[in-house]
């Protein structure tokens, strides 16, 4: 990973955040002083990370707000790769990225640097969730042994929690304490327990998308093909409906057709995430399967915050990956998990809905 | 005329990238005079052109004006062009936290490299609670002013969490005042922008950066008035499409960018009477179309870039369209980007040349009425379909503009007024204020005097004391800035929810605005 990568890859993981998963240029910031710093970061598939070696999945977690204004220190990594190679007894082989979408897909170019570590091409979600539990170990039954905290001061903060439930409560409460935005490690494993627990090749793949948006003179379509994603519709955001609740921005969009899709309406709802897209009341994607919303000129991602009324869209969607499809995943982050009283149905078996 | 008032006349001047317009306007808003004339590289002269022609055409009435209100791109420009920028120590408040990206990193690296005499984080700022980061290091503070000290020609101050809590900003302020002097100016961030370290801390810097570029055009201004032996008061139009007292402009001078579509937007609205509507300025490469709610400038949602450099400044919420009166009609009946610009008066069909423009198209339909050369009628086909093509551009971009509500009236004004047509599908009628070629002059005349404050305050207890605490202090910014305390009030106030907090909390923002204090 050089520096010359970082567009395409804060590209693709706007695109994967689906809505969320915070702003990706201050991660692109962060990352290009890194490198400039410390060396260029080598991506690594899981397969070459030896069976015992230790792999440090990554995280920022805290207020968006909070986060762009109060910016970490840099040296958080190194207090919690310390903390957990005292804890482990041995030396951390690799950095992960706990959420490839958003800016935590971004952010681990800078903290694999800052550590001289490779990067592993994976990650534990494959796209932005909301809460801490939401990751593919959770699903994968690894047990959350330790989370590690660190703060812009220094603090550093380490939690044995008894499962991923209380790790998200514990670690929101010290992350309050920490000033609303800490560096956070859960789910250390090596490299034998992640295989068949974290979701590979996320990190080429943000920066396969990223490059073929890039290097499209039809950027639209070229995503469509990375992704090999259905458009849901190509149109424009006739209205847009924010609230706040339960800590999550909530809304609704809706998009009216134009060209081919003329007299069609798709409504999208929000939290954090898009999580749903309905069509005359019917079902056309959910949650956990991947809902983004593009600039139909541009295919840049357009964050949940920033829709806005007459913007020209294209919806995309497209299958997440098999472990959110089983019936642990679906438990940790199906629909009803976020409230909505439906059944998952897989997106690409969703598609022949259309009139 | 001894029974008037000698100082009820308003001069308006709007300094823009190719014509600098000035209108007088009396007390009841008549245009008394008007004149536009081309900008000059120094500004001053084009300035001086300009006024002296509005003066002239004054005759005896010079004596009546009293207040000089004065709009212009000159900071932005000098930002695009790199010239005339001072040096900058750039100070960030805030280590140990937020060293991940040092201050000016994302800078393109000419402009850093002409606009920093050195930067530094140094321990201090605040949580988004209000407790320290860190005391601000009084030490490492004169240390690196020792450093710069003859370098810097002015300081920026950029603390975390300052917008709602300056205190530390101020505390700093006072020691570089001590260890540089008086002379050198300071620009506080709370002072300057909203909440985003990074994009504030980049428009506090240029802010620093554009003193004497603002401070020239000030004295040119005064200079010229002190000629013609005018005793008037000068303003700067700002960004939101409100004044500032001239003294005050010349600390904020970053304020002043993007005043232009501000005044224009004001202006139109002026000259037509209306408050609400969506108005578009029609000139010779493009289209801006801006809203006009309760007599404001709709802001722009995101911040803004400038020379390449992000900042969260709210600009006035412009659409901008690669169409007006010098637009180019390609073989295959393509509409523009191209345009003949300014050679329109040499190149296109209505003025004797050989390019088909839009304005040949609107000669040809009839909405224009030219003396020149006749438009060829071979061309009608291709021009007519290109003024359809016009047309639908035109609807789509209002529609933007109106988020979907068709009642509203369109005022249009600027060189190319004539293209927009009569009936434009999603707008309740097209209004053509008289003078509207000039109502960016207008705009800046007739502007008021605003302050604006943000901060976060708790969502629950507290939080009527908290929106009343910040209103008490936007009104007093708006006052400091010219504002008559009397009649200044509140015409803003947005609160967002934050996710993600401990405490509920909202992020405030409140903006007062009143007319121009007695002088």
């Amino acid at each position: 990973m050089t520096l010359d990568d970082l567009p395409a890859l804060a590209r693709g993981c706007a695109i994967l955040g689906t809505g969320g998963g915070g702003h990706v240029e201050t991660g692109v910031l962060k990352a290009a002083k890194a490198i400039a710093e410390f060396g260029e970061v080598p991506v690594v598939p899981l397969a070459d990370v030896p069976p015992d070696g230790l792999i440090l999945p990554l995280s920022g977690i805290g207020a968006p707000t909070v986060g762009h204004e109060m910016l970490m220190s840099g040296e958080e990594p190194v207090l919690i790769r310390d903390e957990v190679e005292r804890l482990f007894g041995r030396p951390v082989a690799a950095v992960m990225s706990s959420e490839i979408g958003g800016s935590n897909g971004v952010s681990p170019v800078a903290w694999a640097a800052r550590l001289g570590l490779p990067l592993v091409d994976a990650d534990g979600m494959g796209r932005a969730f909301p809460e801490v539990q939401m990751v593919a170990m959770y699903v994968a039954g690894r047990p959350v042994n330790v989370v590690v905290l660190a703060d812009v001061q220094g603090n550093l903060t380490t939690i044995r929690p008894v499962d991923g439930l209380w790790a998200e409560r514990i670690a929101r409460a010290v992350c309050v304490a920490c000033g609303a935005s800490a560096l956070m490690a859960d789910y250390v494993l090596t490299g034998e327990e992640a295989r068949g627990s974290v979701i590979e090749g996320t990190v080429s793949a943000a920066l396969a998308i990223g490059a073929a948006v890039l290097n499209s003179a039809e950027p639209l379509n070229a995503l469509r093909e990375a992704l090999d994603a259905t458009v849901l519709i190509n149109g424009k955001v006739i209205d847009v409906e924010r609230r706040t609740g339960g800590g999550f921005v909530r809304g609704s969009l809706i998009i009216e057709g134009t060209g081919d899709d003329r007299g069609r309406l798709l409504r999208v709802e929000i939290q954090n995430e898009n999580l749903i897209a309905l069509e005359d009341g019917r079902l056309r994607a959910s949650v956990p399967d991947l809902i983004t919303v593009v600039d139909a000129q541009t295919a840049d991602a357009i964050s949940t915050e920033s829709l806005r009324y007459g913007q020209r869209v294209a919806v995309l969607s497209w299958p997440c990956d098999p472990i959110w499809r089983t019936e642990r995943g679906l438990a940790t982050a199906g629909p009803r998990v976020f409230g909505y009283d439906i059944d998952y149905t897989p997106v690409e078996e969703l598609t022949h809905v259309r009139p | 005329m001894s029974d008037r008032r000698t100082d009820d006349l308003r001069i308006g001047i709007d300094v823009g990238g190719t014509n600098t317009d000035a209108v007088v306007l009396s007390a009841e808003g008549r245009v008394l005079a008007r004149t536009k004339q081309p900008t000059s590289a120094d500004v001053t002269s084009g300035l001086q052109s300009a006024l002296t022609a509005v003066l002239d055409a004054l005759g005896d009435d010079v004596r009546r004006v009293g207040r000089v209100m004065l709009g212009t791109t000159h900071a932005t420009n000098a930002i695009l062009e790199r010239r005339g920028l001072g040096r900058v120590a750039a100070i960030r408040l805030g280590g140990p936290a937020t060293t991940s990206v040092p201050p000016l990193q994302s800078w393109p690296a000419d402009l850093s490299a002409a606009v920093t005499a050195d930067a530094a984080v140094l321990p201090g700022g605040h949580y988004v609670d209000g407790t320290p980061i860190s005391a601000l290091d009084t030490g490492a503070l004169r240390a690196f002013l020792g450093r710069v000290a003859g370098k810097a020609d002015a300081v920026a101050l950029t603390g975390v969490f300052s917008p709602a809590f300056g205190d530390q900003e101020r505390e700093a302020a006072a020691i570089v005042r001590a260890e540089l002097g008086e002379e050198v100016p300071i620009s506080m961030s709370h002072e300057i922008g909203t909440l985003g370290l990074l994009e504030r801390e980049n428009a506090t810097v240029l802010n620093a950066a554009l003193y004497q570029v603002i401070g020239g055009v000030r004295d040119g201004l005064h200079a010229t008035l002190a000629e013609r032996g005018l005793d008037a008061t000068t303003y700067f139009a700002q960004n939101d499409g409100t004044l500032m007292a001239i003294d005050y402009a010349a600390r904020y001078p970053v304020l002043t960018i993007g005043s232009g579509p501000a005044n224009s937007i004001r202006g139109a609205a002026f000259l037509s009477g209306l408050t609400d509507a969506i108005v578009a300025d029609v000139g010779g490469t493009s289209t801006d179309f801006g809203v006009l709610s309760a007599g404001f400038p709709r802001e722009s949602a995101a911040g803004v870039e400038i020379g390449g450099v992000r900042t969260n400044f709210r600009m006035p919420d412009i659409l901008a369209l690669a169409l007006g009166g010098g637009t180019v009609v390609g073989p295959d009946g393509a509409v523009g980007p191209r345009s003949v610009g300014y050679r329109i008066t040499r190149e296109a069909y209505a003025f004797g040349g050989s390019t088909p423009t839009l304005t040949d198209a609107g000669v040809l339909a009839g909405r224009a009425d030219l003396d020149g050369a006749a438009v060829p009628d071979r061309l009608r086909g291709l021009l007519t379909a290109a003024l359809d093509t016009a047309d639908a551009m035109l609807a789509d971009a209002v529609d933007r503009m109106t988020l979907g509500k068709t009642d509203r009236p369109l005022i249009v004004v600027g060189g190319g007024a004539f293209l927009v047509p009569d009936g434009l599908p999603g707008v309740a009628e097209v209004v053509r204020p008289d003078h509207g070629d000039v109502a960016n002059a207008v705009g800046a005349a007739i502007a008021l005097v605003s302050g604006t404050l943000e901060t976060i305050i708790p969502a629950g207890d507290g939080r009527r004391e908290a929106i009343e605490a910040a209103s008490e202090d936007a009104r007093r910014r708006a006052v400091q800035a010219g504002a008559d305390p009397a009649t200044t009030e509140v015409v803003e106030i947005t609160e967002v929810p934050m996710s993600y907090l401990p405490e509920p909390a909202l992020r405030l923002r409140v903006k007062a605005a009143g007319p121009l204090g007695t002088i």
